[in-house]
């Protein structure tokens, strides 16, 4: 069989570049989508010096459904199928209530759940043509459990939860899974630069002591997207070392 | 108004995906009018018209494609040849 096409989002940093890098190590043919075109290539450049095929490199605003239509136009002109997509991308609010603002509000909503939305529908028409394929929601421990100050971020991943589950029971028949993968606390350039303070308190609610690392979610995602996880759909798997919330 | 023949391509995507006749289809025949155009044949219509012509449809497109004459319509302004 061909190498796999892979789409991530949110691919230029953090957890969605560590998946990028291990789907590419593991041979498959990817497409980045992120806002930062000149990381995007600078990656996509760098995994192919590495002897990954040359992946295709997609800057574009997810929130904006006319360049989400086009991206997926030039992933059925270029590969004429999809086998997994990574729905990474997603914007962290912090926000009292009383103090979040309408626009914040769409702007948070757009990506972090009408894009994945949008892309899993795009990524279910060509996936079903196959009869197979993958689909890996990035939600968040706070989806579930809320924390103060994150009820609109809480909202968002609550949402991508949900849809998770019905495309999950939509989409069986026809071959595709779809799964979420909740982290926790993920030492990422994000959480490194948060107030020390504010940083141990985080790591003194992990049961494991430490927080997660970007290659440990990637390592997660990448059996979900694999045929080992043939049988894995609708479910949503925490990685986050016991935190509690 | 496009007169559809046995050569009609769009014509013989409908007939073989809906499982009907291809002298059942013309460009009036609408979305859920017959049982073998419900929403599950409808992705299958697109997923085939997308093979045959080359091109991906957006999203509004697939939710407007009403009938067989509006897909004829939707793969023109796609730039396919129906």
């Amino acid at each position: 069989m061909d190498a796999p096409v892979v789409l991530v989002t949110g691919a230029s940093r953090g957890i969605g570049r560590a998946i990028a890098s291990l789907q590419a190590m593991r041979g498959a043919r990817l497409v980045l989508a992120a806002r930062d075109g000149d990381t995007l290539h600078a990656l996509a450049g760098e995994l192919a010096a590495k002897g990954a095929p040359e992946p295709m490199a997609a800057p574009l605003d997810l929130a904006d459904a006319d360049a989400v239509a086009e991206l997926f136009k030039q992933v059925f002109s270029r590969f004429g199928r999809i086998d997994g997509l990574v729905n990474n991308a997603g914007v962290l609010h912090e926000g009292l209530l009383g103090m979040i603002r309408a626009e914040e509000i769409d702007r948070i909503l757009a990506v972090n759940v009408k894009a994945p939305l949008m892309t899993m529908q795009y990524a279910a028409r060509l996936m079903a043509r196959a009869h197979r394929g993958s689909i890996v929601n990035l939600v968040s421990i706070m989806g579930a459990n809320g924390a103060a100050g994150l009820s609109l971020y809480a909202a968002s991943k609550a949402a991508l939860i949900g849809a998770t589950r019905s495309a999950s029971k939509e989409l069986a028949a026809k071959g595709i899974r779809v799964n979420a993968v909740s982290p926790g606390f993920i030492d990422t350039d994000m959480t490194r630069c948060m107030p020390e303070v504010a940083h141990a308190k985080r790591v003194a609610s992990i049961g494991m002591g430490r927080a997660g690392t970007p290659e440990e979610v990637a390592e997660l995602v990448a059996f979900l997207l694999d045929d080992r996880a043939a049988y894995i759909t609708g479910q949503i798997i925490g990685i986050d070392g016991q935190m509690v919330v | 108004m496009n007169t559809p023949s046995s050569e009609d391509q769009v014509i013989a995507v409908f007939a073989r995906t809906l499982g009907i006749d291809a002298g059942e289809v013309s460009d009036e025949l609408r979305y859920n009018a017959i049982p073998q155009w419900d929403s599950i044949a409808h992705m299958s219509v697109v997923a085939a018209l997308e093979d045959a012509f080359g091109i991906m449809i957006d999203m509004d497109d697939v939710i407007d494609m009403s009938s067989v004459g509006k897909a004829r319509e939707i793969l023109r302004k796609h730039g396919a040849a129906a």
